[in-house]
């Protein structure tokens, strides 16, 4: 397949008028000793047909989609209305520019705003940012942001975040100088306050902690916030399952200072992992201080309503090495199809979404532990997903499982070894009570 | 009476009691005690509740506000705004790859792992490297990546070293993602071709220096020509070259970078690779190494055992990882698509006619815009407003107005070392007609600034909404809608 769009005469006619003879010439600066003499390697082109067929046989080899799957652990399968595809597909959407230049491109400037205003209802904060790559890079850019805010060296951060997220931040970290404490969990699956109490002194800058966490327990996020503010340092919730933003307390109200985290669940496929949807908002006086683009409200020259990306100083292209963050490109059309899903569902449909997930995974949770030898891990309330401790190697269950046609759940032990046997089973909307009862009697049938 | 009708924030279009998604009816016994002990919210406060045919319209009606590359050229320098095929829109979301976890084990993801091990395989052919990471989300991201592994490889070595050295012409992420990585920043000046000078590159060239960032073709659409001995000044001083990809839509299947001395490469496929840029990401950045940077690529590695392919985590030497899961996967799906629809003369063909379509362009416009450096343009070519800001004109007038004629303005924010750039890269796909329709509206505006400046600072004219007050937005700003009191 070729995009060209050019014709023989066309292609005689330009090399005439750029004044060459065959478009070899135009690379006379490239040394010649350094070009490549030869053909690239590549498999030869394939016509529409032929790669369909290609990549529908790369899809086959995938045996994931035919499962019945209770995988959560900061990636989320949710129903997603008809619309959001639909819309989301819009060339006009999903082909232009970072909307450098605002008179052509008020669509996408308005979208942006509009989900600026919806992560700020739901987070409980001031302002937001017009998204980062995702959770985990969003959770290191929040821990530099603490770093710059306060000028403290230290980084308090549970246990209980993702460990991705945890691993990302000391990847970033790593050569600025920034030390990271890991705060362990009591057996309630939350934060061991008394741990966070003696970590925290007046070299801190943050405490960081996910709630609901990687056990999907619920934090005491007032709690830990006012523990952090006691020794002068920012108190940073990162949101790994956004849904849970539509039934918990919104962190903000409980005296979080930045929330930032992962929307993928908001109309983004699961995709293996990507494009996902990071996102960050946080309290009015840290604005200069917030990473990535931001779009904001202004008039035009007429008088009329239009948006803009504004607060540039803060930002590579002005800033250079002095920026807040190297971020340029971001992920845009996840952030429409966040717009667009939480637009769909609405106030009062998004809250019924997350209460159903609730609902859903304490039936779960209540059916699994009924099982003989499978009990709760922690006690702690938990959203979607909750963790449970089996009297096998989860290994062999998880084959037992696999052999039935189930993804039961996610092992721990690679994780969080001092947890024994333990798995995160998530339980979204989308299971029925009969997948549920299926993966209990699965469960069951297994041990036994 | 109403004069026009705008398009509300949807908040303003909310009404109580609407909603448009709906699920089933709880099947499961309510348990009143679930999430007992959390703090529960009992609202969301002016959350939006509309029905269904309002979201589709509003969201229809913004979407006709954008410009876009389906629409026509979009020749945004340094850009690459080429056009997306639509094929790879669709194989993108095919259940198969889109529905499928991260966590998911291996064994049931073998057509994902082999996908991103067969892409990893054609890019280091594209560009003449050893080995690649597809994890980095964006192009910046990839330069701190690399950047990373530069250091870690240093590092390996016993020495970091403090400084990454970087052209005067620089697109603003490179300080930016070097100074993340803990590195101090030192610009190079350009000679007068554009180009790094050779002189002040082996003066600066020290012990201290870690790396040279350098854009290749760079930010002028020149090709450095020197390239070699830029490579040889940098490693004879045991120090690595960085070069930043952005621009490699000018070189495919003419020269690899990895065969002209770089050792560490970052591509933007949401450029070169076509994937679309969704008004501003998801992109993907891939990071291309050789040598003994290998070893210090993210976690995890796809590797390959008799036809099986598995996740490496146990990679002593790695910087660590980078981002959850496994990068940008759909858009690395994207470009896996367009290189096996391209194929080897496909892929060689992109680089010659992006570059043959900005030479057109350079040659139209020529004489009637100046043009600072004489240098033969690779695949986009750098104007400035210079004979027009006689008149009053700058290139913020000029982009305006090519918005009027139903186009979109090149880049201006930059290169820094042109004032008052108009910074243009047409890509490979467009058709002479769109080429000859740009030249055509360039030349109208240089005439329109000579004999009528005024009207070229009033543009655009003709758009849902003209010049913006960007000084206000900044000064004071309004960064979400809220209730009125």
């Amino acid at each position: 397949m070729s995009y060209l769009s050019l014709s023989e005469q066309d292609k005689k006619d330009m090399l005439a008028a750029v004044g060459v003879g065959s478009v070899e010439e135009l690379f006379c600066c490239i040394p010649e000793d350094v070009r490549l003499k030869r053909d690239l390697r590549l498999p030869a082109a394939l016509t529409e047909l032929e790669l369909v067929r290609t990549m529908e046989g790369l899809g086959r080899k995938n045996a994931y989609p035919g499962s019945l799957s209770f995988l959560g652990g900061g990636a989320y399968e949710h129903f997603v209305p008809t619309v959001v595809d639909y819309l989301s597909s819009r060339g006009e959407f999903v082909s232009p520019y970072t909307p450098y230049q605002p008179e052509v491109s008020q669509g996408t400037l308005q979208v942006i705003f509009e989900f600026q205003t919806l992560i700020c209802q739901l987070a409980g904060l001031d302002i937001a940012n017009a998204s980062l790559y995702d959770g985990s890079t969003g959770a290191a850019e929040a821990v530099l942001m603490t770093q710059r805010l306060t000028g403290r060296p230290k980084v308090l951060m549970a246990r209980t975040v993702h460990p991705q997220y945890r691993e990302v931040v000391r990847t970033y970290i790593k050569n600025v100088g920034i030390e990271l404490e890991e705060i362990p969990y009591g057996r309630d699956g939350r934060i061991d306050a008394g741990a966070l109490g003696r970590a925290l002194d007046e070299r801190t800058a943050a405490v960081v902690f996910q709630s609901p966490n990687y056990f999907g327990v619920v934090e005491d996020a007032k709690a830990l916030s006012e523990s952090a503010h006691g020794r002068k340092a920012l108190s940073v919730a990162l949101v790994a399952e956004a849904l849970s933003l539509a039934l918990l307390e919104a962190p903000g109200r409980l005296g979080v200072d930045i929330v930032t985290g992962e929307a993928q669940s908001f109309g983004v496929p699961l995709s293996y992992g990507g494009p996902y949807l990071g996102f960050m908002a946080c309290r009015k006086e840290f604005l200069r201080q917030l990473p990535g683009r931001i779009a904001g409200q202004t008039k035009d020259v007429d008088g009329r309503r239009g948006f803009v990306l504004t607060l540039a100083t803060r930002e590579q292209h002005i800033r250079r090495e002095k920026a807040t963050s190297n971020i340029c490109t971001n992920q845009a059309l996840c952030a429409l199809r966040a717009a667009i899903f939480l637009e769909t569902m609405g106030r009062r449909g998004l809250r019924e979404l997350a209460w159903q997930n609730a609902q859903k995974a304490a039936y779960a949770a209540g059916r699994l532990a009924a099982v003989r030898g499978v009990q709760r891990t922690f006690s702690g309330p938990f959203f979607n997903e909750f963790v449970i401790g089996l009297p096998k190697p989860w290994a062999e269950v998880d084959t037992g499982l696999r052999a039935k046609g189930l993804v039961g759940g996610l092992g721990l032990a690679a994780d969080y070894p001092e947890l024994g046997e333990a798995v995160l089973v998530c339980v979204t909307e989308l299971k029925t009570k009969a997948d549920i009862d299926r993966l209990a009697a699965g469960v069951e049938e297994v041990l036994s | 009476m109403i004069k026009e009708i705008r398009e509300p924030l949807v908040f303003e279009l909310s009404s109580p009691g609407k909603r448009a998604g709906r699920l089933p009816a709880l099947d499961v016994p309510e348990d009143p005690k679930a999430l007992a002990g959390a703090a529960l919210r009992e609202d969301i406060a002016d959350f939006p509740e509309v029905s269904e045919p309002e979201v589709v319209r509003h969201f229809t009606r913004l979407s006709q506000k954008n410009y876009c590359v389906d629409l026509g050229l979009y020749p945004l320098g340094s850009c690459t705004m080429k056009y997306n095929p639509k094929i790879n829109e669709r194989l993108a979301a095919l259940p198969a790859f889109s529905a499928t976890h991260p966590h998911a084990p291996d064994d049931l993801v073998q057509g994902n792992l082999e996908l991103l091990k067969r892409l990893e395989g054609l890019l280091c052919e594209i560009t003449g490297l050893e080995a690649f990471t597809l994890h980095p989300a964006a192009g910046a991201h990839g330069e701190l990546v690399g950047m990373m592994m530069i250091r870690a490889a240093l590092e390996a070595r016993g020495d970091a070293r403090k400084l990454v050295l970087i052209p005067d012409s620089a697109h603003g992420t490179n300080p930016s993602s070097a100074h993340i990585c803990g590195y101090g920043v030192k610009e190079i000046k350009s000679n007068e071709r554009g180009t790094i000078d050779l002189d002040s590159l082996e003066k600066e060239m020290t012990g201290d220096v870690a790396a040279l960032m350098v854009t290749n073709p760079n930010t002028l659409g020149v090709f450095e020509s020197d390239i070699v001995r830029i490579a040889e000044i940098v490693h004879d001083k045991g120090g690595l070259l960085y070069m930043d990809g952005a621009n490699m839509n000018a070189l495919t299947g003419i020269v690899r970078p990895g065969d002209m001395g770089v050792d560490v490469l970052h591509l933007n496929l949401h450029k070169t690779f076509s994937t679309p840029h969704g008004g501003g990401g998801p992109g993907a950045g891939p990071v291309g190494v050789h040598g003994d940077l290998v070893r210090h690529l993210p976690v995890p590695v796809v590797v390959e055992k008799d036809g099986h392919y598995a996740l490496d985590f146990d990679r002593p030497g790695s910087v660590g990882r980078v981002r959850g899961y496994f990068g940008q996967f759909s858009v690395l799906v994207r470009a896996l698509c367009y290189i096996l629809s391209l194929g080897p003369k496909g892929v060689r063909e992109i680089a010659e006619y992006a570059v043959l379509n900005a030479n057109y362009i350079r040659k139209g416009l020529e004489g009637h815009y100046h043009l600072k450096y004489a240098t033969p343009s690779m695949h986009e070519c750098v104007f400035s407003d210079k004979l027009q800001k006689e008149h009053g004109v700058s290139n913020l007038d000029i982009a305006k107005r090519l918005i009027d004629f139903g186009l979109h303005p090149p880049t201006m924010s930059f290169p820094l070392i042109v004032h008052g750039a108009l910074m243009i890269e047409p890509t490979e796909t467009e058709s002479k007609r769109d080429l000859d329709l740009f030249i055509e509206a360039m030349r109208t505006i240089a005439r329109e600034a000579r004999e009528e400046p005024e009207a070229l600072k009033a543009a655009p004219h003709v758009t849902y909404v003209r010049r913006l007050d960007e000084v206000a937005a900044a000064k004071t700003p309004v960064l979400r809608w809220e209730k009125k009191a």
